[in-house]
């Protein structure tokens, strides 16, 4: 199929000229196709360049692709007829104050005044402190009532505001309010120097750290042409896949906890913590901070570094396949994880949920086998698709990914890893230029893309957590579910509150 | 059953001595920074240049580590000459201005608020409050419940209501969005109750001063009992303020 849509390839830096800049209308056709067809929203957001508001959105179906146009102020939502669009149309309405006409759901996203001093869409008043003036789904009827959790929760965990609607225990709806965690990272970026950059991006979600850092080491190597050595590509690939155990590892550990079965619970979270300390070997912070930099690593991986590592992940992986078959081998376990909260394949597809969430409903995008950076082109990643939809396949999933992690990472430590670490040096970056970069972090596609301006500093800064596609996934997952399931469910997911609000 | 009883030998006793046994933090782990006074000036003041945080002064020698996120930039740059960073993960201050040091700490056991002592000595119930954080401070909080760390041995407890609570962890810059919900937390803990601010971020902003969306110190809008710096504090380095300061 043609499209105006421009491929382009990740991680590269691309002169902004050469980006599509179609009519509105055309491009909203465009786009609507591309999605329609099967095709992915990876970004789609607003920006300002000099004193015009533009839109640019990119798309993936196999390809990646990239178009924009200038941003009309008022236009016919895309939501109306492509669900996909529902967040990022969203998003634009509350940064940019641009409204889509039609919206099914227009309500703001992480509560904040526009970019641009425009009239808010959603009639806010931002001097009073708290994400409110907003009236939540109900629904009416005889019996049902409504649960307000949050924002501060019970656990130890980071805030955001869940409504149920329920009948009995069973919930009709869930509505998940965020924003409680929005430090303005996006309005941020632009206006700080260079040397706070790598702090910011290891900041975004200190869970994603890797995920993040990646994302931004990769685009400002793409705008200033430099290419880290194998060495640092070998390091930041173990990093990543460390992250992904490390928090598969310990949510196994909750949802077992969440199940009373105290075992694995006790396991996991000390097994976490092992490898979190393999992070710390490595760079000295368990959540590698300050070991990505663009340009490489600042930290190289000596033979001491890496005998000790292979010799700690020897003696712990027995021990993780044996909690892990523990996990799923017990009844009392799998009665309450299989058929619960179940999200069908092409609700999935619609929501357009990435990730482990999403190949726990069948669909099985993983960015490290179709976007490849780093050290992925050399590796074989499985495609771990379960059909199933429930908490079981989401645990499923994760429980192979940590195995095939270690797999990973056994390999990549057998053989010596040369490299130079970065020095501190002011990149030159190419002007009036546009990187997008992705990565499968343990939640699933991490994206960030960044524009220049003609001098070549940082003219626009967009982050997309994977947790923006993913939200609405538990959401779903709680229809028809029991309220005391949700604990459960939203472990199965543990989704980013502050990835989502910035 | 024969399968969990399998796995619970594997498992093993995993639980650490500390604080009657010292622990050694692998060397790459950057605690305590240690600043040389006799380095050349110019140095000093490279140093200061390259922190990203603007954590060190140059003239007076002196790092705010309230400020720093302890990435080891000053210490690479300088080769250790100007500041290095010791392994030493006891480091929390219960008066903010000692966070601005040039490697020595005052005894956090000797703190001003003995009183403290009696009232939490045998038993310390806490609320946690994250206020924008980014989940790596709260991680390597609640990583102070599992079999390694063991808190719930020493009388104290992460636990699910203010109410409940004889005070509150906060982590984070504290958002404008979160400020509400920050206050009703903390009045709902009953008095005589205590602060306690972890992590860069709550501390000074962290990554984010500057940022209008978020607070420069949790210390501005709440009385502050006890500050530990890190980003994130290692778990230890939180065990160690908990136990020194209310034991």
């Amino acid at each position: 199929m043609s499209t105006a849509f421009l491929e382009i390839t990740h991680g590269t830096a691309v002169p902004r000229e050469r980006v599509p800049d179609l009519a509105f209308d055309h491009f909203r056709k465009e786009a609507l196709d591309i999605v329609e067809g099967g095709g992915k929203i990876v970004q789609f957001f607003a920006y300002k360049d000099g004193e015009t508001v533009k839109l640019l959105a990119l798309l993936r179906n196999g390809k990646l692709l990239v178009a924009g146009c200038d941003a009309p102020e008022t236009y016919p939502a895309m939501s109306r007829q492509c669900e996909p669009f529902h967040m990022f149309e969203r998003e634009i309405a509350e940064q940019f104050g641009i409204r889509p006409e039609g919206h099914p759901w227009l309500k703001m996203v992480r509560y904040h005044p526009n970019f641009m001093d425009r009239t808010d869409i959603f009639g806010n008043d931002y001097t009073d402190d708290i994400p409110g003036n907003y009236d939540y789904y109900s629904v009416d009827g005889p019996e049902i009532h409504e649960v307000a959790v949050g924002p501060v929760h019970a656990g130890v965990i980071e805030p955001g505001h869940f409504r149920f609607n329920c009948i009995g225990e069973r919930v009709l709806h869930l509505e998940i309010q965020l924003g409680y965690q929005h430090r303005g990272i996006e309005t941020l970026i632009p206006q700080v120097k260079a040397k706070r950059l790598p702090l910011l991006a290891e900041s975004i979600a200190g869970d994603t750290t890797v995920g993040h850092s990646l994302c931004m080491a990769q685009a400002m190597e793409a705008f200033s042409a430099i290419e880290p050595d194998r060495g640092a590509r070998i390091i930041r690939t173990i990093a990543l896949e460390l992250e992904r155990i490390q928090n598969h590892v310990g949510d196994l550990g909750a949802l077992s906890g969440d199940v009373a079965f105290l075992p694995p619970m006790n396991y996991c979270g000390r097994m976490r913590g092992d490898f979190l300390n393999m992070s710390l070997l490595l760079c000295g912070n368990r959540f590698s901070k300050g070991l990505i930099r663009p340009g490489g690593v600042l930290f190289s991986m000596d033979d001491e570094v890496r005998a000790t590592m292979a010799q700690r992940i020897t003696e712990i992986t027995p021990q993780v396949k044996h909690v892990i078959e523990l996990l799923f081998s017990t009844s009392s376990v799998r009665s309450r994880f299989e058929d619960c909260g179940t999200v069908s394949q092409s609700d999935a597809e619609h929501l357009g949920l990435v990730g482990p969430a999403g190949r726990a409903c069948g669909l099985p995008y993983d960015v490290r086998r179709c976007f490849p950076s780093e050290h992925y082109p050399e590796l074989d990643i499985p495609e771990n698709a379960e059909p199933s939809g429930d908490v079981y396949a989401r645990a499923k999933v994760r429980a192979d990914e940590i195995l095939q992690s270690i797999d990973i990472i056994q390999s990549l430590l057998n053989d010596p890893v040369q490299t130079d670490c970065v020095k501190p040096a002011e990149l030159s970056m190419a002007p009036d230029s546009l990187a997008v970069t992705l990565n499968e972090a343990w939640r699933g596609e991490v994206s960030h893309c960044v524009l220049t301006d003609a001098a070549g500093s940082i003219m626009r800064y967009k982050i997309k957590d994977p947790s923006f596609h993913n939200w609405n996934g538990l959401s779903l997952s709680l229809r028809d579910t029991g309220i005391s399931d949700f604990p459960l469910n939203n472990k199965s997911y543990n989704l980013s509150y502050c990835g989502f609000d910035l | 059953m024969l399968n969990t009883l399998k796995n619970r030998f594997e498992q093993g006793y995993r639980t650490t001595q500390y604080p009657r046994e010292k622990i050694e933090l692998w060397k790459r782990y950057r605690g305590r920074p240690q600043i040389h006074k006799d380095a050349p000036a110019d140095l000093a003041q490279a140093c200061a240049d390259a922190c990203p945080q603007d954590a060190i002064a140059a003239k007076k020698h002196v790092i705010d580590m309230g400020r720093c996120v302890f990435c080891g930039a000053c210490e690479r740059l300088s080769k250790g000459r100007y500041v290095s960073f010791t392994r030493d993960f006891e480091i929390s201050v219960s008066e903010k201005e000692h966070l601005v040091t040039d490697g020595s700490l005052p005894d956090l056991a000797a703190h001003a608020r003995q009183h403290f002592k009696k009232l939490f000595g045998r038993s310390l119930q806490l609320r946690q409050v994250s206020a924008a954080g980014c989940n790596a401070c709260e991680a390597d909080l609640n990583v102070l419940a599992t079999p390694f760390f063991d808190l719930a041995r020493f009388g104290i407890n992460f636990v699910a209501s203010p109410r409940h609570a004889d005070g509150i962890v906060v982590t984070g810059p504290i958002s404008r969005n979160m400020k509400t919900a920050l206050f009703q937390t903390y009045e709902a803990v009953p008095d005589p109750k205590i602060v306690v601010a972890v992590g860069s971020c709550a501390l000074t902003g962290g990554p984010f001063r500057g940022s209008p969306e978020i607070t420069e110190g949790l210390d501005s809008l709440l009385p502050v009992d006890l500050y530990i710096p890190g980003c994130p504090p290692h778990p230890l380095t939180n065990l160690h303020a908990l136990l020194t300061f209310f034991k």
